[in-house]
């Protein structure tokens, strides 16, 4: 397939506001005749609903949670970029383009790139507007800070809340239009189809997750917010909620998928503690700039309590393999690097399944040197965190820390017009693969999401819209009946097994295989196991299932069940993509491409998004390429030695 | 440790509900209640039962889709903690515990421990908001924020929209929710123009999906696990009443106020 990325010609510096230009707009008065679909009510969702509302289309907007407010999006602590220089430290949108373009490994499209630095500025203000109480100097003015090692300090910030603050600042635009009436809201629901008519996204089915109901919605364009993909590791950062439906379902129906194996791992999560656990937390990366990590030196002292490990027989390999980042190297070189010392057996914690895997993030110098109550000023909300989760006192015992699946690059393929390869399905946010590349910088996913929502689609949905004649469907379409009908098919198979295994504990078995091979580290020999594996675990699953209940009612087993297929089915792709990008890029990590520990990434063969074609379950898939070029910030090898 | 659970089971809302009894064992204290409750459900899918139904989404208690009573208490009987980040190490070996749902007449029964709380969404639709168009908006540095003001409109902020403060008020009153998404509006520059309007609006839709009045008990804030003050009660009472005064003619039927 030729995939034609619309990005447009000439200056970068000048491109979209040339290109909002060219492109068609909507007359204020026909806008009510188009009507709209928003799947996801995080930060990209929300903000898209609640614009389009505004501006006049008919919007309706689900997602599955009780209220728009609990979409993941609220859970992002740490910040939103934005190139505001408002420090007078020399950023700029060019610099925030450029390191972004780095940050994310040479692998994203530079046009979009630019696009979402130029777009930051406008975030702000609009959230400022919408009553969001950033961090403000005693002066009044916005508080600024340096974040995930950016040499500029241009991260936005609401104490450990930003993702919450700017969430609600959306919601709440989002609410003002449902009881205008412009939006209508459909809470506890669920998509599960994406409908197409001659060749076009026209709509969607979606079982209302209360009573069961199985609903078609039509429209003249849907948009597909719906996050990322992290939970197929069962284990992640991410909600328990999060799931990969909407977006492999309209994979299913056309839509390519790009770079899944792009994923990203988070440094600092507090250890699984027993086979129960449910999710990993997070603890802001913040911690690095003060903390000491380190693992015993002799795997025999790993048992023991870590005041009795003296200071020549522990190992700071951070500071000892990187001297000039140490502690704070980047997210993917840390995470690989606690995973190695736990695979030599030097990992500390309680074992689960056989192997320790935690190192310990120590405060005890930064006690000495600034004292308990300064450490507690800057780390005391941190600090109360863990000690909930693990009843341990961080100022006497030191922190474990493990990496732990936190964000996917990779996602629904789509143009500069956020548009996928299914003509009027649009795709925002986390659930997109455009911005970020091989590696996503820290305090760049809420910006991303909103950049999406309030500022690009507003623009390139109405060119589409105007290309298009509104209405002239309904629900009785042949199209919508079959995908109803295939909906219910589903539901009756998954009730219909009456095996003896739950959701949960196939879920796991997927996720620790993932982990295991397709996660911070990756090999042929591994993924080849994984890509066996998958297809076995899929058809016990589908044999040997127990889902109990009807589909008539509020049945959480049946809701997961839906999601849980959908992984065992995106899972393999994961691994397909991991296998043939033989190259280390970003959080991709492939152990044969490697100079002593570094990526190696290979410009000449995988300087290209790699868009996979689906052809029917356990069948190849078709990779496409859309090569990418680098006109403005040239590849270089990125190094923290 | 062992566990006796005593928890809410309702099929749906027309259907009678009761308390069921069952025995939980192999409780690590390092789980958090909802996996201890993960455990029970999994024990109960495989011997062919239904698993009990319980809301919840991020677990890391901010996105507030959990929340039920554990012996009486919303959240349990950790100061300050969702349930979801409530650990077992707050109980011991044998402890019998009653679970139920956030009750109250504008939270309906959906399932077992899951309630509809859209009157809280409702309510914000109301008023909970600065009316600003996507582009409209100023430069953000333009208007200077008093730092003691912005975090006042933090505090506010800080709410889950869990619903705690409902099932903890003897009355099931929402006004420490709605006063918190007003304050966290009404004392910022940006929510300025619209403060009585959105005062009058809230309030009244409040009182419209049937929520109980305010008798100063307090129990909201002693649940909220956000910390949200008794203050911000006062402050929309003050903003109620100004507002009404303002107004001409006089709102009548508003008499949601505390």
């Amino acid at each position: 397939m030729e995939l034609n990325s619309r990005v447009p010609e000439g200056p970068i510096e000048t491109a979209w506001s040339r290109h909002k230009f060219n492109m068609k707009l909507v007359n204020p008065a026909n806008r009510r005749k188009y009507s709209v679909i928003v799947v996801g009510s995080g930060l990209a969702g929300a903000a898209a609903a609640a614009t389009l509302g505004e501006q006049g289309y008919n919007v309706a907007c689900f997602c599955f949670q009780d209220s728009p407010r609990r979409a993941h999006s609220i859970a992002a602590q740490g910040g939103i970029n934005a190139a505001k220089n408002y420090q007078n430290d020399g950023d700029s949108v060019y610099r925030l383009f450029y390191d972004t373009v780095k940050g994310g490994d040479f692998r994203a499209r530079e046009q979009n790139v630019y696009r979402l630095a130029e777009l930051s500025v406008n975030i702000i203000d609009q959230a400022v507007a919408q009553g969001v109480p950033f961090a403000r100097e005693y002066g009044g003015l916005l508080a600024n800070r340096s974040f995930g090692g950016a040499q500029v300090s241009r991260t936005f910030y609401a104490r450990g809340q930003t993702g919450q603050q700017l969430l609600l600042g959306a919601y709440q635009a989002l609410e003002r239009q449902i009881s205008a009436g412009k939006v209508k809201m459909f809470a506890r629901h669920e998509m599960l189809e994406l409908v197409e008519v001659d060749g076009r996204a026209r709509g969607i089915v979606a079982r209302c997750l209360d009573t069961g109901e199985v609903k078609s919605f039509v429209a003249d364009a849907v948009c597909l917010a719906t996050g990322g993909y992290s939970n197929v590791f069962f284990l992640s950062t991410n909600a328990k909620g999060c799931n990969v439906t909407s977006t492999w379902r309209a994979h299913k129906k056309g839509a390519l998928f790009a770079n899944p194996c792009f994923t990203q791992i988070h440094p600092t999560c507090i250890p699984q503690s027993g086979d129960y656990q449910s999710k990993l937390t997070l603890m802001s990366e913040s911690l690095r700039n003060d903390g000491r990590v380190w693992v015993p030196k002799d795997p025999a002292d790993c048992g023991k309590n870590p005041k009795d490990i003296p200071e020549e027989s522990r190992d700071y390999y951070l500071e000892r393999k990187y001297p000039s980042f140490g502690n704070l190297s980047p997210r993917d070189i840390a995470s690989r690097a606690a995973k190695q010392v736990c695979d030599e057996g030097r990992g500390v914690g309680p074992a689960v399944g056989g192997v320790r895997r935690g190192v310990y993030l120590d405060f005890a110098d930064a006690v000495k040197r600034l004292g308990k109550g300064s450490v507690s000023e800057k780390y005391g909300n941190l600090f109360e965190m863990y000690d909930r989760i693990t009843g341990e006192d961080p100022y006497d015992v030191p922190m474990r820390m493990y990496p732990a699946p936190h964000y996917t690059m990779g996602g629904l393929w789509v143009d500069y017009h956020l548009m996928s390869t299914v003509p009027g399905c649009f795709v925002l946010g986390e659930a997109n693969f455009s911005d970020h590349g091989a590696n996503r910088l820290g305090a760049s996913a809420l910006m991303q999401g909103l950049a999406d929502g309030y500022f690009v689609i507003p623009f390139t949905l109405a060119d589409y819209l105007a290309g298009v004649k509104p209405g002239g469907l309904d629900a009785t379409h042949a199209a919508f009946k079959d995908a109803e009908g295939a909906v219910n098919a589903r539901t009756q198979q998954f009730l219909g097994i009456k095996g003896k295994r739950t959701v949960d504990s196939f879920h796991r078995e997927l996720g620790y295989l993932m982990w295991d091979k397709c996660g911070m580290g990756r090999n042929r020999a591994g993924l080849e196991e994984a890509i066996q594996r998958i297809p076995a675990i899929r058809e016990e699953f589908w044999k040997n299932l127990t889902v109990g209940g009807t589909g008539l009612e509020l049945n959480q087993s049946l809701e997961k069940a839906g999601r849980v297929a959908d992984f065992l089915e995106f899972g393999e792709l994961m691994c397909i993509d991991a296998l043939a990008r033989e190259e280390s890029c970003g959080g991709h990590f492939r152990e044969e491409y490697q100079d002593d520990g570094e990526a190696k990434r290979n410009d000449a063969e995988f300087q290209y998004a790699a868009a996979w074609g689906f052809n029917g379950v356990g069948v190849a898939p078709t990779l496409n390429k859309e090569p990418l070029s680098f006109n403005y910030v040239k590849p270089v090898t990125r190094s923290y030695k | 440790m062992k566990l006796t659970l005593n928890v809410w089971r309702q099929k749906d809302r027309r259907s009678p509900g009761s308390f069921v009894k069952y025995a939980v064992n192999d409780v690590s204290e390092h789980m958090s209640f909802l996996e201890m409750l993960d455990v029970l459900n999994e024990k109960l899918q495989t011997e062919g039962q239904d698993p009990v139904a319980f809301e919840h989404d991020c677990r890391e208690g901010i996105c507030g889709s959990c929340g039920f009573m554990v012996d009486g208490r919303p959240h349990g009987p950790m100061p300050r903690t969702t349930v979801c980040q409530l650990h077992m190490r707050s109980f011991k070996d044998g402890d019998e515990l009653v679970l139920e749902p956030f009750r109250a007449a504008a939270f309906p029964i959906i399932r077992d421990l899951v309630v509809d709380r859209g009157s809280l969404d409702r309510i914000v639709g109301a008023g909970g908001f600065v009316s600003v168009n996507t582009g409209s908006a100023p430069e953000a540095n333009s208007t200077p924020v008093p730092k003691s003001v912005a975090d006042k409109s933090f505090d506010n902020a800080a709410c889950i929209q869990c619903g705690a403060c409902v099932a903890a008020c003897p009355n099931a009153a929402a006004m420490l929710f709605t006063s918190a998404k007003m304050q966290h509006l009404n004392v910022l520059p940006q929510g300025e123009p619209e403060k009585y309007e959105r005062a009058t609006n809230m309030v009244l839709q409040m009182d419209k999906e049937g929520f109980g009045h305010c008798t100063w008990h307090g129990e909201c804030a002693e649940a909220c696990p956000k910390g949200i003050p008794l203050s911000s009660i006062a402050a929309m009472n003050m903003d109620f009443n100004v507002g009404n005064l303002l107004r001409t003619p006089p709102t009548s039927g508003g008499d949601g106020g505390g």
